[in-house]
């Protein structure tokens, strides 16, 4: 046989590190297929499919107009309300989506981890994936309503992408840990749906930030702040300047979160076989 | 190549069990670290209970590139664990394994099948999973459905696959991986008998002409004898022997505790006669008979006065039940049980000819046709056929044939 000399690959303990990075470019289809394989199969079990990606952002968009534009009286006068609404909902979905997908993806993917070896990274990442579908959907849908309200997306359209990622790396770094943790304490499940249900009412969703100034700094230290109020400079163009601190919290949390996932991740990857 | 392909050094890997329960929430393990406070408090030195458990220890060995390597053992001797490190799923805990070429491991057939995806979706899931690549997938993708044999059910979900056809699926996308070093665990028992010989033989195909190395695990000693060259004999996690198949086969055997089956009849009213013991020797320790090889087996009848004209015979049952021996002894044409019990029979089957597989006996103890019938039983005790003579072509297999018959045979010259 004149195959090439096969790489010599040592097995001990705490090793696995040695070639992590390499070998999650060498997975890389596999990640694609898993990714590939959610959305497929979300798409596939649900009689209404896209509707429900539809539905729930379309719902929450319209209660939060009218709470917080007709009850509390925001939006008087603003025809366009739902419209910044919408802006607030759709990074809020796809940050919500992304975390949940992620923090389960292991525990749901337990056959695989216990049969199969990869690097366990692929799971929560390739998880992101049915978020950022949903996500597009909706927003396929919020610029018909913008066309609808007689707004055309403008130049700033180009730096969506960018506050996409932040939101993605926001619910990709919480993912981790919460994922992670839940390997070990299957409770941590049950915390997910309930930071999202705080984290909605602490997120400026359904109002504006820059017309409750003694509160801005204060909201800032969400980091989703950030990426909702840049989601709205982004599509809706004419509203406000760019707020800074809130984008600086947003990174910097951001980024700090993603950090200790990853750590956090890779730390106790070792392990997931064994007590998954 | 002068390199062994894998070579294993004084690999261990430990676990923990607690005593208490797994502790699985957070709030399990927050009272338990609650609980453990208060009794350390109250008598210091008392530690929490955990116990270490080896599920492999100081385990070396070497395979060399081509070789088939059976790994044998009783169920937690370590085989699945040391697979598990080998497929890189978990590390060991001290030793080290160094591994050169690319290795494929099958640990469970349809590994991330998904029910609702359609099998065409499915084959290129699993490929991947199985570390293939697309490019890869795709160039083989007929001749995984041809070997599957599901061409008309490519677009339907496998949920509504019958389970052979999903095994079949599974298998014909792993049997179509081209790794280096294969590792398949006990995969082999599932799966409609003539799929699982046209996959024996693919497998061996894999092994024989390209050159592969395969390490397999199976509980079928047939099926491990027919396949593997070299054998690693694991108990409690420790090498117990390696090498030559047919020696690690024997040594197993040896390994068992008991060399020969007894059966003794529970409790029974002494008046009536009845079998009251057997005793099987087979020429294998651990109730393992070897093809070709005698069978004594010693009957002991319980009796208080002589039976008149008694009959006593038996079957020997394989795994379907069905009859495929039956031998007899009737008082008429050789007189027995004609004092006061008990009497002791000895029957020997000088060269057993059964095929391979698991048999049972069935006993019939009675006087001659129309009078007493006293016993009719199945004991609780079985035997296992095995060839170890020669390998075969196409494997041994219990369901080809009942027995084997010698026989010679001649080939005319060609013209």
């Amino acid at each position: 046989m004149n195959r090439p000399e096969a790489p010599e690959l040592v097995l001990e303990a705490g090793r696995a590190s040695r070639h992590y990075w390499a070998d999650l470019w060498r997975y890389r289809e596999l990640l694609g297929f898993l990714a590939w394989r959610d959305v497929k199969v979300r798409y596939k079990q649900t009689a209404l499919g896209v509707a429900w990606a539809i539905l729930q952002p379309v719902v929450t968009t319209g209660i939060f107009s009218f709470i917080f534009g007709v009850l509390a009286g925001m939006g008087k006068g603003d025809r366009t309300y739902p419209l910044m609404v919408m802006a607030g909902v759709l990074p809020w979905q796809l940050f919500a989506n992304g975390l949940s997908g992620a923090s389960g993806s292991l525990v749901s993917n337990t056959n695989l981890i216990s049969k199969v070896y990869f690097p366990r990274l692929i799971v929560p990442v390739s998880a992101l994936a049915v978020a950022v579908i949903d996500f597009l959907i909706v927003l396929g849908i919020f610029v018909i309503a913008g066309l609808a309200f007689g707004h055309l997306p403008g130049w700033r359209w180009v730096f969506l992408p960018l506050f996409m990622g932040e939101a993605l790396l926001l619910s990709l770094g919480a993912g981790l840990w919460l994922t992670a943790l839940t390997v070990k304490y299957r409770d941590f499940r049950f915390i997910v749906p309930f930071l999202l249900q705080v984290g909605v009412f602490l997120s400026p969703i359904g109002f504006r930030t820059d017309i409750l100034p003694n509160w801005r700094d204060l909201l800032a230290l969400n980091p989703l702040t950030g990426v909702i109020e840049g989601f709205r400079w982004c599509l809706l163009g004419n509203e406000g300047t760019f707020y800074w601190p809130s984008f600086a919290t947003s990174l910097l949390v951001g980024a700090i979160v993603l950090a200790g996932g990853l750590w956090y991740f890779r730390r106790t990857e070792r392990s997931f076989a064994d007590i998954i | 190549m002068s390199q062994p392909v894998i070579s294993v050094e004084n690999l261990g890997k430990r676990y923990y069990i607690g005593h208490q329960a797994r502790h699985d929430t957070l709030r399990d393990r927050l009272a338990h670290g609650a609980r453990g406070l208060v009794r350390r408090w109250r008598n210091p030195g008392d530690l929490p209970a955990i116990e270490e458990f080896w599920a492999l220890r100081d385990v070396s060995f070497q395979v060399n590139q081509g070789d088939v390597v059976g790994i044998i053992g009783r169920n937690g001797a370590g085989k699945s664990t040391l697979l598990k490190i080998l497929s890189r799923i978990t590390e060991p805990t001290v030793g080290r394994a160094v591994i050169r070429g690319r290795v494929a491991s099958l640990l469970e057939v349809g590994t991330g099948f998904h029910p609702e995806l359609t099998g065409r979706e499915n084959i290129f899931l699993n490929g991947a999973i199985l570390g293939m690549s697309r490019a890869e997938i795709q160039r083989k993708f007929d001749e995984i459905v041809a070997f599957a044999e599901v061409e008309r059910f490519l677009d339907t979900p496998v949920k509504h696959y019958s389970s052979g056809m999903y095994v079949r699926l599974a298998f014909a996308v792993a049997a179509h991986l081209e790794p280096e070093i294969l590792i398949v665990d006990e995969v082999l028992a599932v799966g409609d008998a003539e799929f699982q010989k046209r996959c024996l033989g693919k497998m061996r195909s894999v092994a024989r002409q390209e050159g592969r190395t395969v390490l397999v695990v199976s509980h079928n000693l047939n099926q491990i004898a027919t396949l593997a060259g070299k054998g690693l004999l694991l108990h409690q996690g420790r090498t117990v022997a390696a090498g030559d198949i047919t020696g690690v086969i024997q040594s197993y055997f040896g390994s068992r505790t008991s060399a020969c089956a007894e059966w003794s009849v529970p409790e029974k009213p002494a008046a009536t006669p009845h079998l009251s013991r057997i005793r099987l020797q087979t020429s294998e320790p651990g109730n393992v008979q070897a093809y070709g090889r005698a069978l004594t087996l010693e009957f002991e009848l319980h009796h208080q006065e002589p039976v008149k004209d008694a009959c006593f015979s038996f079957q020997i049952l394989n795994s379907s039940a069905q009859p495929a021996v039956h031998l007899w002894l009737y008082s008429a044409d050789r007189p027995f049980a004609t004092g006061p019990g008990p009497t002791r029979l000895r029957c020997e089957i000088p060269f057993v000819r059964l095929n391979v597989g698991h048999y049972t006996l069935r006993l019939f103890f009675s006087g001659p046709p129309g009078s007493a019938f006293f016993e009719m039983t199945e004991p609780d005790l079985a035997f296992e056929v095995v060839r170890l003579d020669q390998p075969t072509l196409f494997g041994w297999r219990s369901e080809v044939c009942a027995y084997f018959e010698t026989a010679a045979w001649q080939v005319d010259p060609a013209r």
